[in-house]
């Protein structure tokens, strides 16, 4: 539905000048939740804003659907800038307005009567959950709230494609989780496609079905979300993974001799990372069954991601030598990323 | 009551009706340039913004020439502005004396300053708020109206109530053409002649006059601010 093909957008000033994104290729489809995550200065607001031309990039194709919006002048422009929505980590909304004469802003050009505005309004702060806040302003209105104003004001072209730029960077956790939700049901619901900007791993785990992970200007790797985060290929994207994960603590836990991971002769700290069809097999029980070892699990972390579990264990094992190695090379065998990480 | 303020302004009380239409000059030469000023103000303002660089419609050259213009003109001193603009007065108001005379300096000493406070409080328009308009594919006419000068009504008005306060001190300069005004009755009677309760009478005069102004314009803008 929207492709991207060799976007590369350059800034240039009097002294120096920034490549921000360079030769960017890549297609959401239909109804699809497309994550693009990088640290701040990776590209990805200007990559982003090259979708809907707020940004020009100088060479590449904007495609969305069968109309190139890249070649398009600037009122032909602004006409299919209404399929596509967006909003903003600080929202955007004109402090001037209530909630509703902000809904109602981008219905104004158009040719709707009045009457159709204001019930086209009153139905999208429904939608968002809002109505009772229809003649507040904006500063009257928490973090949360004014995203789903924002939210709504986007939708109220019937857009095909929504762009949100680090949309609840702002926000708290759990106002984000609430974001994100409502960002999935407007997915499934009007079959909106979504593209979403952030440096928050969480929020791509949360609710993306494809991931791009940019740096330096650069989309470094791309593809399904389950498959990235379950084997990574560029450091980048292990960082990311890295900072959602609690697996890592071990390494701290043991510098600092923490006594949950000091061990007896013979036991060995394992970081079990569980691929696609493993964590949903009893491996645990399995394992202490078949080769008589203990297991003791210290911490994990298991999410479900696109209704499919991935995640991780670190655990002790104790027993036989012998049978620890047959346990480990079992496990391996399992789609089970065995790493020992301490022996005593 | 008038025994009263005989008592202590003697002369005040012998000036009443000059008093009185020096009164009715100032309101007429402010209300007159400071609606002409106004709006020719309020439209540099927004080329300014628009065409500066980075603003929604970039254009060097008029900015550049704008900014310029707009430097020289508050850098010259009013009181030589009124009569260097003499014949240009002649040319667009007729006459280049008297109260009408005084219109255009006061128009020419004012749009300056006010298209100096419109671009400070256009400016202070949030950039992400015009990104949100351009967003939702709203042509540059809607952005500067819906947008621009809808979210700086505030910032505007207050800069007009500033405006129309140094207004209140550049027509007292008018006396210089002959325009006539408190600030001319003031200078002949009070300073001329020596005659100090007509001085603090006009100064009560314009006291008052920027408190209404004020007053007036907190009022806009609370009602404006949300």
């Amino acid at each position: 539905m929207l492709t991207l093909e060799h976007i590369s957008k350059t800034f240039k000033d009097t002294k120096q000048s920034v490549e921000a994104v360079k030769d960017v290729s890549l297609s959401v489809a239909e109804g699809e939740i497309f994550g693009i995550i990088g640290v701040s200065g990776a590209g990805k607001s200007t990559l982003v804003r090259c979708i809907n031309l707020l940004e020009r990039p100088e060479s590449g194709r904007v495609m969305l659907g069968d109309v190139e919006l890249s070649a398009l002048p600037e009122k032909a422009l602004r006409a299919q800038r209404r399929k596509i929505g967006m909003i903003f980590q600080h929202f955007n909304l004109m402090a001037s307005r209530t909630v509703m004469d902000n809904v109602l802003l981008p219905l104004k050009d158009l040719p709707t009567s009045k009457v159709d505005a204001i019930a086209k309004a009153k139905a999208l702060l429904a939608l968002v959950g809002l109505s009772d806040k229809e003649q507040a302003y904006p500063s009257q209105l928490s973090g949360g709230q004014k995203q789903r104003v924002a939210i709504a004001r986007a939708l109220a072209n019937d857009p095909v494609l929504l762009l949100c730029d680090e949309a609840t960077s702002a926000l708290d956790p759990q106002t984000t989780l609430s974001i994100l939700a409502l960002l999935k049901e407007l997915n499934q619901k009007l079959k909106l496609s979504i593209v979403i900007i952030t440096h928050e791993m969480a929020v791509v785990k949360e609710i993306c079905q494809r991931v791009a992970i940019m740096e330096d200007g650069r989309v470094l790797e791309m593809g399904d979300v389950f498959d990235i985060f379950s084997q990574p290929r560029e450091a980048v994207t292990r960082e990311f993974i890295d900072t959602t994960s609690p697996l890592k603590k071990i390494h701290r836990l043991i510098a600092q001799d923490s006594p949950v991971v000091r061990l007896q002769p013979g036991q060995q700290i394992l970081k079990l990372k569980f691929g696609r069809k493993s964590a949903s097999q009893a491996l645990i029980s399995e394992v202490s069954r078949q080769f008589n070892v203990d297991m003791n699990i210290i911490f994990g972390d298991i999410e479900i991601i696109q209704d499919a579990p991935l995640g991780g264990l670190v655990v002790i094992m104790g027993g036989d030598k012998e049978h620890m190695l047959s346990a480990i090379a079992w496990l391996s065998g399992q789609d089970v990323n065995v790493e020992v990480i301490k022996s005593a | 009551m008038l025994e009263f303020f005989a008592g202590i302004a003697p002369n005040f009380v012998k000036k009443l009706p000059e008093f009185f239409a020096s009164i009715g000059q100032t309101l007429y030469m402010m209300a007159f340039s400071g609606l002409v000023s106004f709006f020719i103000g309020l439209a540099l303002g927004v080329i300014l913004i628009v065409c500066r660089p980075g603003g929604i419609r970039p254009n060097k050259w008029l900015f550049t020439f704008l900014d310029r213009l707009i430097n020289i003109f508050r850098s010259v001193p009013f009181i030589i502005l009124l009569t260097a603009l003499i014949p240009l007065t002649r040319l667009i108001a007729g006459t280049a004396i008297g109260t009408n005379g005084a219109i255009v300096p006061l128009i020419f000493g004012t749009v300056p300053f006010f298209s100096r406070q419109v671009e400070t409080a256009l400016a202070q328009v949030d950039g992400g708020l015009i990104e949100a308009a351009q967003a939702m594919g709203m042509s540059p006419a809607a952005i500067i109206w819906r947008v621009l000068l809808k979210e700086s009504i505030p910032g505007i008005v207050r800069g007009t109530m500033i405006t129309f306060v140094s207004l209140v001190g550049l027509t007292a300069m008018a006396g210089a053409v002959g325009g006539g005004g408190l600030g001319d009755f003031a200078i002949r009677y009070g300073h001329q002649r020596n005659q100090v309760d007509i001085t603090w009478a006009t100064v009560v005069v314009l006291l008052l006059l920027v408190s209404a102004i004020q007053a007036l314009g907190r009022w806009i803008v609370k009602r404006t601010t949300h």
